[in-house]
């Protein structure tokens, strides 16, 4: 139990330093009106922390029910498949009539559509691939440049002027995220992890492979799915508030193993969620604030991201 | 020899289409003898020439990198040297903005050089019995080094002029405007000098020594011609990815490793390959064209999966 109250500490102070940056976030360095500032940071803050938990939480199940710490949902091309749906939403709609519907039943459907998407597509591709780890991982990073390829396609067969609406969600932005869509991806996330948290006892035993879960008397194909729904859900909601992350989410399942050394998901998922929080919280204070740095963090983290994959790769096979 | 003929036919009634295939039809009349000539001088006969061009030099580099790796699944564009020669191109359109077509080439090249070597410097430490981890290793790397690439970009507000890199197109070819392709052209046919030696490279360091082949000298030439073809094609039209992935791949099945016979075949399939992903894309959307980039990212990829997961895939 001594270990246990050590992970438990660990989580407190994770919890402290996590909200000792929102505060800085919310007042360091501001001048005029504080109903403003607060609305306006405040916003931008919860946007982030949405974003930070679903990345994280959605890579460390992803790597639970793969049972693989180099896999994450968007380096098998997740956010791609969800951007190419977007795209081809708007082909279909055209502009306007993509304009015109509500944002968030617009969320709603393409959500919808990644589930079913994923559960297909990801689903056939985890059961034929079961024993050949590599093989898998190398279909999802073709599939991935497919999904963009296939985006950039669609883009050119969309009307230049209505090209503009999907252009917009292309590219990673911490820094603008969309508030728009704030309520109904803080709802739909909300939603996810709650469902995650319940099945965090079960995938503890999905983590310890199919043979010794299913002997255990988990349906290990059911869990799959389930856990490929949620994902879905989770990526949807990060991607369109901020556009695709391909290697945030490895960086920050690979910090929270090395700061919470354990297996058990009760602790793994929030800790996830906290580093998650700390690094993009933390990451976005130094570069805007302090550092008055004009490069957009994505690309930091994509830079910083891509070398910890080299880096678990080389070293899973030495 | 069926083959040959049969690829080298499919180019010729492809490339034939290709110059009457445009916006101005140059058979109903539409034009004039004169404006039609000039026309197919300026426009039409380059474009043709620099897909074909492309097309068989990339297939060419792609073999001989699979050749070096000892590996089917890598190529030059997904495995860090487009992504390094795009870096270099960037590095003189910053630091060096006047610079004339051969420094931009020389540097290009030389970028996509070191890259290469940086991607088997990784690729020797890797364990043998893990022959889809290369190509991964390759994509990982090569999206690194383009992570870098957009950073220096963002950092220097060129990120328009990177998307004319990182997304090969032909849309822009004209007379002056694609020459350099035919230097590509040349190191892709020079490679058939040595298609002896670099068939056996395909055998190992050991063997290659074993048998008597300077090895490192023949790694070596292999790497400039990849890293002058890769340079130039980035130079000129823009990345351009997986061609040299599986036309060698398809290639090799039909008509075997031995490069003396069936490199040719490989150039020739190369550039029917680009040359119908062109076509393509001048067509779907007449009169606007989808770049040929986009349409091999898609195809390329189809491709790649069937080969990866296929009937009688290569690796078991």
């Amino acid at each position: 139990m001594a270990k246990d109250v050590g992970l438990h500490n660990r989580l407190f102070i994770l919890a402290a330093v996590l909200a000792g940056l929102c505060l800085a976030y919310l007042t360091l360095g501001a001048h005029g009106d504080w109903g403003f500032i607060l609305m306006f940071r405040g916003q931008k803050l919860v946007a982030l922390l949405v974003v930070s938990a679903a990345i994280s939480v959605s890579t460390i199940m992803f790597q639970t029910i793969t049972g693989n710490r180099i896999l994450t949902p968007s380096i098998m091309g997740f956010d791609a498949l969800f951007l190419l749906l977007v795209s081809v939403l708007v082909f279909v709609l055209g502009g306007q009539g993509f304009n015109m519907l509500d944002p968030r039943l617009m969320m709603a459907l393409t959500v919808g559509l990644l589930c079913i998407a994923s559960v297909l597509l990801f689903g056939t591709l985890l059961r034929t691939s079961e024993s050949d780890v590599m093989r898998m991982i190398l279909a999802g990073v073709v599939l991935a440049v497919m999904f963009r390829s296939l985006t950039a396609f669609v883009q050119r067969m969309i009307d230049p002027n209505e090209y503009a609406v999907v252009q917009a969600s292309s590219y990673a932005r911490f820094s603008q995220a969309d508030t728009d869509l704030i309520g109904i991806a803080g709802v739909l996330c909300s939603l996810a992890l709650a469902a995650t948290w319940k099945m965090r006892s079960r995938l503890d035993v999905l983590a310890l492979g199919k043979v010794a879960a299913t002997s255990l008397g988990e349906d290990h194909l059911r869990g799959q799915r389930i856990a490929l729904l949620l994902i879905s859900v989770l990526v949807s909601v990060s991607t369109a508030l901020v556009g695709p992350v391909a290697f945030f989410g490895l960086l920050v399942a690979s910090l929270t193993y090395l700061v919470l050394p354990t297996h058990r998901h009760a602790v793994l998922l929030p800790g996830a969620a906290l580093v998650a929080g700390i690094v993009l919280i933390g990451g976005q204070l130094l570069m805007e604030r302090v550092m008055h740095l004009t490069t957009p963090l994505s690309v930091v983290v994509e830079f910083a991201g891509g070398l910890v994959f080299l880096f678990l790769l080389l070293r899973s096979f030495k | 020899m069926r083959p040959m003929f049969l690829s080298l036919l499919a180019l010729a009634l492809l490339a034939l289409v290709s110059m009457f295939a445009g916006v101005i039809s140059l058979l109903t009349g539409e034009v004039g003898v004169a404006e039609a000539w000039d026309l197919f001088r300026d426009s039409r006969w380059p474009r043709t020439a620099a897909v074909i061009l492309t097309g068989a030099s990339l297939a060419v580099a792609g073999q001989i990198m699979q050749l070096i790796a000892r590996n089917r699944f890598v190529e030059p564009m997904t495995a860090g040297t487009g992504q390094s020669a795009a870096l270099g191109v960037l590095l003189v359109a910053v630091f060096l903005p006047g610079a004339g077509i051969g420094e931009k080439m020389l540097l290009a090249s030389t970028a996509a050089l070191a890259g290469s070597l940086g991607f088997f410097a990784i690729v020797r430490r890797l364990p043998p019995m893990q022959p889809l981890l290369v190509p991964l290793v390759g994509l990982v790397y090569g999206g690194v080094i383009g992570a870098g690439v957009t950073y220096a970009a963002y950092q220097a507000d060129m990120l328009q002029y990177l998307d004319i890199w990182m997304n090969g197109e032909f849309s822009g070819t004209m007379r002056g405007r694609y020459e350099l392709l035919w230097i590509a052209g040349l190191a892709a046919a020079a490679s058939y000098l040595i298609a002896d030696q670099l068939s056996i490279l395909g055998l190992g360091e050991d063997v290659s020594l074993n048998l008597g082949l300077k090895y490192h000298h023949v790694v070596m030439a292999g790497l400039v011609v990849i890293s002058v073809v890769t340079g130039l094609t980035v130079v000129t039209v823009g990345m351009i990815p997986f061609v040299g992935l599986v036309v060698p791949n398809i290639v090799s099945r039909i008509s075997g490793d031995n490069l003396r016979r069936s490199l040719p075949i490989t150039a020739i399939s190369g550039a029917v390959l680009v040359l119908v992903a062109d076509l393509l894309g001048r067509l779907i959307i007449h009169p606007f064209e989808v770049p040929v980039g986009t349409i091999l990212g898609v195809v390329g990829a189809v491709i790649f999966l069937w080969l990866m997961y296929g009937k009688g895939r290569w690796v078991a």
